[in-house]
């Protein structure tokens, strides 16, 4: 029961000196922090980033750079959206499989109407407004009609995917001046640092996130469904306009990581993206969102997508390293961070 | 008379069956020889033979999905284990000196299948004895599996010359598809050692409540072990005809979004995603809509990319149907159509 009422409540306070025993040693401080459910496979994520990093660090020239660091979020900028969006979706115990659909169908009508001569500032909103269209219908139907999430983000996906076919059987190149603009824009740092507006707009989505998970009461509804959606009732929390509008953020970020996606590649392919709801999904977990749902940040997942990101780039510089690698890295990854997840869950009941 | 129409619109397989029915009849209309199947050179050929041939893989997969959705599982590593299996295959018959001797494919076909038993093995390992979520602990198979499909082929796509193993996809057996042979034995197997025997009701109760069937003395481990297992067989099984179809393994794309195919087969055949009761007959039902509303679109002169439009529509209306909502909206108006009747004898 206490820890029903703690989960919303603590990420408030979540620095600061914490803890009942003020006295109680640093070693132990670690130990409770790493065996947390809450904290521990975020810290581990954190850590093993750090690694990673020192280690391709040592091992290849050039590789210790700032712009090395910079180049993760700038290559990765629409997978941290999407990422973002999954988090708030399994925070409440469900899941979207929908989003690498979305993604392509995003980028194939910018592609197609942007073709016709629509003005970039039409069609950046219009899309945004279907695709979480898109969302609110996938919530109401996993809602009201009881029809589980995997099913109804399912149907969703082979819309979206069916749907970029319909516009279009081949790849639709962007010539608008806006998104070229947008796509070779570099925004210099200092130095021989520079990231993409890509990256700023991602910066902004997981602050917003960020700000809406922990210092609003839909924040706490989330974590409250994921804790227990029978006890969230009970408190008398709006359950049923959480849940659906859980797949509205979801789906309104899928609409602008596909934008954020054809910024990157300018142009609309039906088949791009295929599989990106799983690298969203395991990013999410790899950042320490338990999928059961109730535990878990958004800055987790930010990490998680670095980490993704830190182990493409360590096979690029590696050179000898097949690109198939990268997915049974990411597959032993996800393995580990399960039974990470599994093991520190079930050391707390 | 309406007490059995009431009787078959509560049936599970109402639904699914409406639906099938449907999809043949626009067949039919957009063309009229639909249901007529020929004998030639001594195979029998017709479309309804095309559905059951180009349907058997989903169809076999469908079968071991089945049982695994009603322990309450989930097995997502399907179409990368029909890759991994197309591909030891192809590179065993590839690297023999004979790739057309009948021993050679059967020590290719041999190894990929005791592969897929390791493969399944190991997701009964992480969900049984370790307590993963199904849908995530499969997960890990199907993001790593495709990359070891690729190890496999070396990143190429292999093309064999073997007769014997082309005619697993594309042979006849006394003028029936051998694929559809094989599906039928595969469903046969399963539903013969399901059903005549207690191990299907092991398996529901697995399904319905894990905590209580262990203490009835349900072995769930073994049982999860078993069910995970045969889900992989039957995933290499479909590998293996579809890589023999094309005679070339692709591990990229074989079998890609074949496990979604196998799971909607499943969910419209009215088994239920939550686990407990199943019915390998609605599987079978529901590979049939999946596999005829392709052919449909073919037929109509729809342009076959969009499909998953269709499909999108299929998954949304039975989901929508089945659903305890529109259940309780329906019976409830049936509920009130029952009261007037019985209010207007009563007042004559």
């Amino acid at each position: 029961m206490t820890k029903l009422l703690d989960a919303p409540e603590r990420p408030l306070r979540s620095s600061g000196p914490s803890g009942p025993a003020p006295r109680a040693g640093l070693a132990r401080r670690i130990r409770n922090l790493l065996t947390s459910p809450k904290y521990g496979p975020v810290t581990v994520t954190a850590v093993l980033f750090v690694v990673i990093f020192i280690a391709g660090g040592v091992r290849y020239r050039g590789f210790f750079s700032g712009q090395v660091l910079l180049n993760l979020l700038v290559d990765n900028s629409y997978l941290i959206v999407l990422a973002v969006g999954m988090t708030f979706v399994i925070l409440t115990g469900g899941i979207d499989l929908s989003v690498g659909a979305v993604v392509a169908l995003s980028g194939m009508i910018a592609a197609s109407l942007l073709q016709t001569g629509w003005s970039p500032a039409a069609v950046i909103p219009l899309i945004l407004v279907l695709t979480s269209i898109l969302g609110l219908l996938v919530g109401l139907m996993i809602h009201v009609f009881k029809v589980q999430p995997f099913i109804a983000t399912l149907a969703a996906m082979f819309l979206a995917r069916g749907l970029c076919y319909v516009i279009s059987q081949s790849s639709i190149s962007i010539t608008d001046p806006t998104f070229v603009q947008l796509a070779v824009a570099r925004i210099p740092l200092g130095g021989n640092l520079s990231i993409t507006p890509s990256v700023i707009i991602a910066v902004v989505v997981v602050a917003i996130a960020v700000w809406v998970l922990h210092a609003t009461r839909f924040g706490r509804t989330v974590y409250a469904i994921g804790g227990g959606e029978q006890s969230g009732l009970l408190m008398g929390l709006p359950v049923a306009r959480t849940k659906v509008l859980v797949y509205v953020i979801s789906g309104f970020c899928s609409g602008l990581a596909g934008v954020l996606f054809t910024f990157y590649t300018l142009s609309g392919y039906p088949l791009t993206a295929i599989g990106t709801e799983l690298d969203a999904i395991a990013a999410v977990v790899i950042g320490g969102t338990l999928l059961t749902g109730g535990y878990g940040f958004v800055l987790g997942s930010v990490l998680g997508v670095l980490v993704l990101g830190i182990i493409q780039t360590i096979i690029t510089f590696e050179g000898t390293l097949s690109s198939w690698w990268t997915k049974i890295f990411i597959g032993a990854l996800l393995l580990v961070f399960i039974i990470l997840q599994k093991v520190l869950t079930s050391r707390r009941r | 008379m309406s007490a059995l129409l009431a009787r078959l619109v509560a049936s599970r397989l109402f639904w699914p069956i409406v639906m099938l029915l449907v999809l043949f009849t626009i067949n039919l209309i957009a063309f009229p020889g639909f249901f007529a199947v020929t004998l030639r050179d001594g195979h029998l050929f017709g479309s309804l033979i095309d559905i059951l041939r180009n349907g058997a893989p989903t169809l076999i997969i469908a079968v071991g999905m089945t049982l695994v959705i009603a322990t309450r599982g989930i097995d997502l590593s399907v179409g990368a284990v029909a890759a991994i299996s197309g591909a030891v295959a192809c590179s065993i018959i590839l690297g023999s000196p004979e790739p057309a001797n009948p021993a050679t494919v059967a020590v290719a076909v041999t190894v990929a299948l005791i592969i897929s038993l390791v493969l399944g093995m190991w997701n009964g390992f992480l969900v049984a004895v370790l307590g993963i979520q199904p849908i995530i602990a499969t997960l890990i198979l199907m993001t790593a599996g495709r990359g070891v499909a690729m190890l496999i082929t070396e990143g190429q796509i292999i093309t064999v010359n073997s007769p014997p193993f082309k005619a697993l996809g594309s042979g006849f057996w006394f003028g029936i598809p051998i694929a559809v042979i094989i599906a039928a034995v595969v469903f046969g197997i399963a539903a013969l050692v399901t059903r005549r025997t207690a191990l299907g009701m092991f398996i529901e109760s697995v399904g319905i409540n894990p905590e209580a069937s262990r203490q009835a003395g349900v072995r769930a481990r073994g049982l999860l072990f078993v069910v995970y297992t045969f889900s992989a067989l039957c995933a290499a099984i479909a590998g293996l005809i579809l890589t023999a179809n094309t005679a070339a393994a692709d591990a990229n794309n074989t079998g890609l979004f074949i496990e979604l195919d196998a799971i909607l087969a499943v969910v419209i055949g009215g088994t239920s995603l939550a686990g407990g009761r199943y019915s390998l007959v609605g599987t079978l039902v529901g590979a049939l809509v999946i596999q005829t509303l392709v052919t449909t679109v073919y037929t109509v002169g729809i342009p076959p990319i969009a499909t998953m439009v269709f499909k999108a529509a299929v998954v949304t209306i039975v989901c929508l149907l089945q659903s305890p909502t529109t259940t309780e909206a329906l019976s409830g108006f049936r509920r009130r159509l029952a009261l007037r009747a019985g209010k207007g004898v009563a007042a004559s």
